[in-house]
This record gives structure tokens, sequence and C-alpha cells, in this order.
């Protein structure tokens, strides 16, 4: 037995291990020190859980959008964050309107679906133009060309939308239809939480039933596995893809509506730009190209960054716990890739397809 | 043919000589430096402020203090034209260095007026001080940047309070005032908020009132919830958080959802005093305390007219009498020290200009009566109130909001 581990030894595999272990244990530790405490009671836990759900279902919708590109034309979208920007700030301007017309309070849930179509129509044709304008001239290049037009062209969507709209923040009106709590295991849960998680599954649901038991979603998902095959079989290869990404920007603008119900400041040119990054790590978290994996990535990133900071850093004792949640959560990013590459749900892909 | 060529060579030597011997040069003994311009050359003011991102509300308004004084002058200083050139400093240390960066490679620039952000300030000035150029900043409020044991550089000057003031002021009264014993603090990060939460901190302390959290969030931040999870532990009577949009917005909005903050006082300072936040932040700001600059006077009226009639309504923050006094402050400094040529060319010495500024003594500006310390504090405090929004705020679109103490 001895003999056979000294002739399997390697010392990577000895670092990773060791990883393994130091990481678990960290984390115990931290955990274990932060109940202990008492600090925070249950229905505090609670209720950073389910707002870390919100969150985590609009950087799940977001996700969606990133994964869809990347599973047919295998490139990121790096712009996606400005498509989820460009609904959200379009449709602040109608929902400012409406709230000074009283249109909002008389007929909240009518204002809040015009609103929705409103920006996902926005999202969408900017997901559309993105891909006529910058993707599709470029297809065929090596791989770090659209990367590199996708990142100029998240810089151009900003600052168009700067010089369209001003550089000031603008928020969007509270609905009162949503406002007030409900008390669930003790806590006071704001009830536009659990609006925003549901109506994201909505989408999410009805998304994966567009993919799975659609005619133009067996062409999506056939398309992602082999383009050239898919073609020969009669797929229309370019109409899929526009699909694809207008499926992205309708999903985005109704994400930026929903976040705007849920967080309505902070609505501004570069509101995209942070959401982009973090849904880009959840899509990768997930398994960058699955579907699920994307809605896993972004709940799974939603809750930690809402619970890992006060439950794993301050039990540790590390001072400035809150300054370090982006630092967590992308430390947890690359500790699952480290260890499971393929991300949560993905598939390893065969050599031939990389 | 030899001698044909020694005598044209020497001809065009002694021309050489003469040429550079004769006419009005002026001459440069400046221990710095000097910038020459020429007879139709114009002077060229430099500007590095924070014209994009989420603060370009900051730049926009500075912008317009500085395009006012200069036209208040006609455009022109000593029969020059006035060329107002500009860098975007962002409101972050990278900024600042490009900014200054190129700013110091421009040799025309005799002086620059920024930037917006303390953070862009302190990385800004070792390369600007090198150069031998002056850097006076309408909004600059970190303590670091005219402390000599700190990140002060010569050639530092600044026309708005020192948060030194603004923290002490801010402190005192939530203590004496509103009556606050505990109190949290939270910062984003860079050194304008860390350095006033800090003073704020100290000093009330100093006053006998207790500190129950001091904690951080990062720029770009919009789930408020854990770190008000962590303060209310604790349900201090205040939180003072001297941030700007819009993770200023989101405190006071996501605080009503935590159960403990019920009580919990706001309190902002000025990076948030800007046209538009009490609507974006909603029912939530009502209430809330703000210490932030506050002009008055009929000079002051005049500078709002002024900039009515060039821009249309009102400016979007609160430093922009800063900017116009400190454009004064530099153009007079120049006028000052300037040398001009018979040929109408002028030469200014940068360690004069320097010291010039320095001087400045009694200077009757639109925010008070200035004096420049040794190590550049111009104001002298005056200019500092305490707000507190109202509904009128909120949905009424008033703005500014009432002042309700001045110490």
């Amino acid at each position: 037995m001895r003999q056979r581990w000294f002739e399997n030894f390697s010392w990577v595999g000895f670092i990773l291990t060791s990883l393994r272990i130091i990481t678990l244990v960290l984390v115990v530790v931290g955990i274990v020190g932060t109940l202990r405490s008492g600090k925070y009671t249950s229905s505090q836990w609670i209720s950073l859980a389910v707002s870390g759900l919100a969150q985590g279902s609009i950087y799940a919708l977001i996700a969606l959008g990133y994964t869809l590109v990347y599973g047919i034309l295998l490139m990121i979208n790096f712009a996606h964050g400005e498509v989820f920007m460009a609904g959200a700030f379009t449709a602040v301007f109608v929902a400012e309107a409406f709230n000074k017309s009283g249109f909002l309070s008389q007929y909240p849930i009518i204002s809040i679906l015009i609103l929705l179509v409103v920006a996902s129509l926005v999202s969408m044709s900017v997901a559309i133009l993105l891909e006529r304008v910058a993707y599709r001239p470029l297809r065929g290049s090596p791989r770090l060309v659209p990367l590199l037009t996708a990142i100029g062209a998240s810089f151009f969507l900003q600052y168009t939308f700067r010089g369209l709209y001003g550089s000031g923040f603008k928020s969007y009106p509270k609905v009162e239809l949503v406002s007030g709590v409900i008390n669930i295991g003790g806590s006071n849960i704001p009830i536009v939480q659990l609006v925003v998680f549901f109506s994201a599954l909505l989408l999410m649901l009805a998304l994966y039933w567009l993919v799975e038991r659609t005619k133009m979603g067996k062409a999506m998902r056939a398309v992602s596995e082999n383009k050239e095959v898919a073609a020969l079989m009669g797929i229309d290869i370019d109409r899929v893809i526009v699909f694809t990404f207008a499926i992205g920007g309708i999903l985005a603008g109704s994400a930026g509506v929903i976040n705007g119900l849920y967080r309505p400041q902070g609505v501004n040119f570069f509101m995209g730009f942070f959401p982009g990054i973090k849904a880009f790590t959840a899509a990768v978290l997930g398994g960058i190209g699955s579907v699920p994996g994307a809605m896993l990535g972004g709940l799974f990133l939603g809750v930690f960054e809402s619970i890992g900071p006060n439950l794993i850093l301050e039990g540790l004792g590390i001072p400035g716990a809150n300054q370090l949640k982006d630092a967590i959560a992308f430390t947890m990013l690359v500790l699952v890739l480290i260890f499971r590459p393929q991300g949560i749900l993905g598939e390893r892909l065969a050599e031939k397809k990389a | 043919m030899k001698r044909i060529t020694l005598f044209v060579l020497s001809i065009m030597l002694l021309s050489i000589i003469l040429a550079a011997c004769g006419g009005t040069t002026l001459e440069c003994d400046d221990e710095i430096g000097c910038v020459e311009i020429g007879a139709d050359e114009p002077i060229r003011i430099g500007y590095m402020l924070t014209i994009s991102g989420a603060t370009a509300f900051l730049g926009e308004d500075s912008r317009g203090g500085i395009e006012i004084a200069i036209d208040d002058r006609g455009g022109s200083l000593l029969d020059h034209e006035l060329e107002l050139v500009g860098e975007d400093s962002l409101c972050s240390a990278e900024g600042g260095q490009t900014a200054a960066q190129k700013v110091a490679a421009d040799t025309q620039i005799v002086g620059v007026v920024g930037t917006n952000c303390s953070s862009a300030a302190t990385s800004a000035m070792p390369i600007l001080s090198e150069a031998g150029l002056v850097l006076i900043s309408p909004s600059n409020t970190a303590p670091d940047l005219t402390d000599r044991a700190k990140t002060w550089q010569p050639g530092y000057y600044r026309t708005a309070h020192n948060d030194l003031f603004q923290g002490r002021v801010a402190a005192e009264y939530a203590y004496n005032e509103l009556g606050a014993r505990t109190a949290a603090t939270i910062h984003d990060g860079s050194p304008y908020a860390d350095g006033l939460q800090a003073v704020f901190a100290d000093v009330f302390a100093e006053l006998g009132g207790t500190i129950t959290f001091q904690g951080a969030v990062n720029v770009g931040d919009t789930d408020m919830r854990p770190i008000l999870t962590n303060v209310a532990a604790d349900s201090p009577d205040l939180l003072y958080f001297p941030i700007f949009e819009p993770e200023g917005n989101f405190i006071p909005d996501q605080s009503t959802e935590i159960s403990g903050l019920e009580d919990t006082i706001m309190f902002g300072a000025d990076g948030m005093l800007v046209n538009g936040y009490a609507a974006n932040t909603g029912p939530a700001a009502i209430g809330m305390y703000m210490s932030g600059p506050f002009v008055s006077g009929a000079n002051y009226q005049a500078l709002l007219d002024k900039w009515d009639a060039k821009f249309g309504g009102s400016p979007p923050s609160g430093f922009h009498a800063h900017a116009y006094d400190a454009t004064n402050i530099l153009l007079d400094a120049i006028e000052k020290v300037a040398q001009v040529g018979d040929d109408g060319s002028v030469l200014i010495g940068r360690q004069a200009l320097r010291d010039a500024m320095t001087a400045t003594a009694g200077f009757d500006g639109v925010t008070g009566t200035l004096s420049c310390s040794e190590t550049g504090d111009c104001a002298t405090g005056e200019a500092l109130g305490i707000y507190q929004i109202t509904d009128a705020e909120v949905s009424g679109g008033n703005w500014p909001p009432e002042v309700i103490f001045t110490p």
C-alpha cells in the first residue's frame, strides 16, 4: 500500500490536496467562529439568504445570456452587461413618467408589464445590433478577436448611453404593490425579494421550455453541438444565432426592470459593468454553456456574496469583512475552477470541440 | 574657395551670436524653471476633474466655476488669451496619475485647477510637484493632502474645507445637537471617505461617545444588507456614511429592511450633496442629515446668476464657488509674478508662482476670505453647513435642502 502511494505521488497532487484541506479547514473554522459568537440571529441569516437569492436570480438572468451565446458561438459576449444596462436605463424614464402621471399607482401590474416589454425590446435590439455589427463580420477569426471586440463594444455602449442620457443617476420609483414585508421563520422578508425570485424563476422556466421543447430550441441545441453539421441538416445558422442573442437580450432587459423593482437606485450608464462581470462569473461557476448551470451559478453566487463575508470571514477574525465581499466571491470561483474546471454543472468538452 | 567658406561660416557664427544677444529675451532665474509664452501664444490653464463615471457631476460643477471665472476676465490675462485644457482624473488614484502624467508632459501649462477627488490628487501630486506645477483643488477635502507628515507635496493648494473641520462639525452636531451616544461609520475605501470617518470617529469618541462599528463597502457594491446587518448587531444611535452615490443611495434605502436600524439616524457628507440625491434615494432619505459646503452672500448669488445665464439651471453640486475662487487665486498669482517682455511675451517663474500662491492672504472670494497656509489650506472652514433632507427634496424636486446649522 505504502509502495503504491509513493509511486503515485506527485508534487502537484500533493499541493492540490493540501489546498483542499486548508480551504475546508478555514471555511469550517470561520463558520463555527461566527455561529459561536452568536452575533447574528437566525432570522438575520434567513433575511440575508433570501436577499441573496433575489440578487442571485438577477445574476442568473444575465448569466443565461452569457451561457447561451457561449454555447452557440464559443465566445464570451462581454458587452452583455451593457445590454442589461440599456434596458434598465431606458425603462427608468418610462417608469418615472408613469410615476409622475399616477399611472403606476393606479395600475401597477400593467405598468410593470409595460416596463418589462420596453426594457426587453430595447435590450433585444441592442443585442441584435451587437451581433450584426460587431460579431458577425468576425465569425471564423481567432478566438481573441471577438473577445476584444466585445470589450470595445462594451465601452462604446456605455459612453453612447452616457451621451444619450447624461451621466447622472436615476432611480426607479417605489411600487406600492410589492412593498411591505412578510414574516417567514421569524424574520421580515420584503415581499419584493420574493417577487423578484419568483418572476426570475418563471422566466428561467420559460427559457428552459423554449430550449427543450420547441423546434427553435432544438435548432439552438443542434447549432451548439456542431455548427457545420447543423447547417448541413438545413438549419439556418444566422437565424439561430440572431435568435439566441435576442433571447439573451430579452432576459437581460427583464432583469433590468426586475432589478429596478428590487433595488431602485443606482441606474446610471455604468450600472451594467459590475453585474456583467458577476454574471459572467456565475455562468462560469455553474458551467459555461449549460443553461441550468447558469441558473444555479447565479443563485449560488448571490447567496454566497450575501452570506459569505459575514459567515466565513468574520469568524476568522478578518477585519473589513464586507469590503472583501468581491474578493471572497472571486476566490470561491478560483477554487471551484481549480478543483472542477468545467464548473458545477458543466461537462468536460471533448478535445476536438475546444 | 577655402577662404570664402571660412568667411561665410564666420558671418553665420557672428549673426547667431548677435541674434542671441539682441532682442528683448527675458531671463529665467527661477529655481524650478519658467514657462515662456510667446507674444501670440495663449496662457494655458489646465484642469484635472472627474468628467466621466459615477461622480461626473463633480467635474461638471467645478468646470463650470472655472469657465465662469475665465469669462469674468474676458477670457484673457495680460493681453494673452486664456486657454483651458483638461484631463479626466476620474475619481481614482489611477485616473489622477494618468491625468497628471499628461499634464506634466505639456510644459506650456502654467497651473492646474483640480482634482475633484482626494484619491486622484494623492497620486497626481508627486508627478505634478516634480514637474514644478501648481495644483489648486476646489473639492479635495482629505486631511492628509495638506499634512506635511503625510501626502503633502509642494505646489498643492485647495479652496475646499479640510475634512478635519468637516468631521469635527459633524461629530459635534451628532453628539451635542442630535444627542447620539453610539455611532457606526461606513466608508468606501477612498482617502476622502476613510479620512473623514476617521476624524468623525476620533472627535465623537473624544466627546464621550462610543463607536460601535467601523466598516467599508466597495465602490460599485449594490447590496448593503450584509454590512448593514453587521451594523445593526449593536443598534447604534447614528450611522455616518460619508460616501458617494450610488452606494450612498443604497444605504438609507436598504437600512429600512434591516431590523435593528429603525431608529438609527442617517448622516452623510458632501460627497452626496448632489442634485438628485434625495429623489434617487426615495422616502428613506427623509430626515437624513448631511454636512457639506454652504456658501451664501451677494457674490454667491451673482455667481449663480452667471451660471444660469451661461449653462441654464443650477449647478449640479456644491463646489462650483470653490472652483471659481480657486481659478481666481491662480490667475491673480500669475498676474503678480509674470514678467512681460517688450514684444508681449510672458515669462512665469514656477517657484515664484508657488510663492505667490502660498502668500495669498485676505483674498476676497465667494466662499469667504481666503488665506493660504504653508501647506496649501486656503479655506477657513467658514463655508460649511449641516443640511436635513425633507419631503420637499424627495418628491418636490427642491434642491439644495435647507441649512439647519452652521458652525
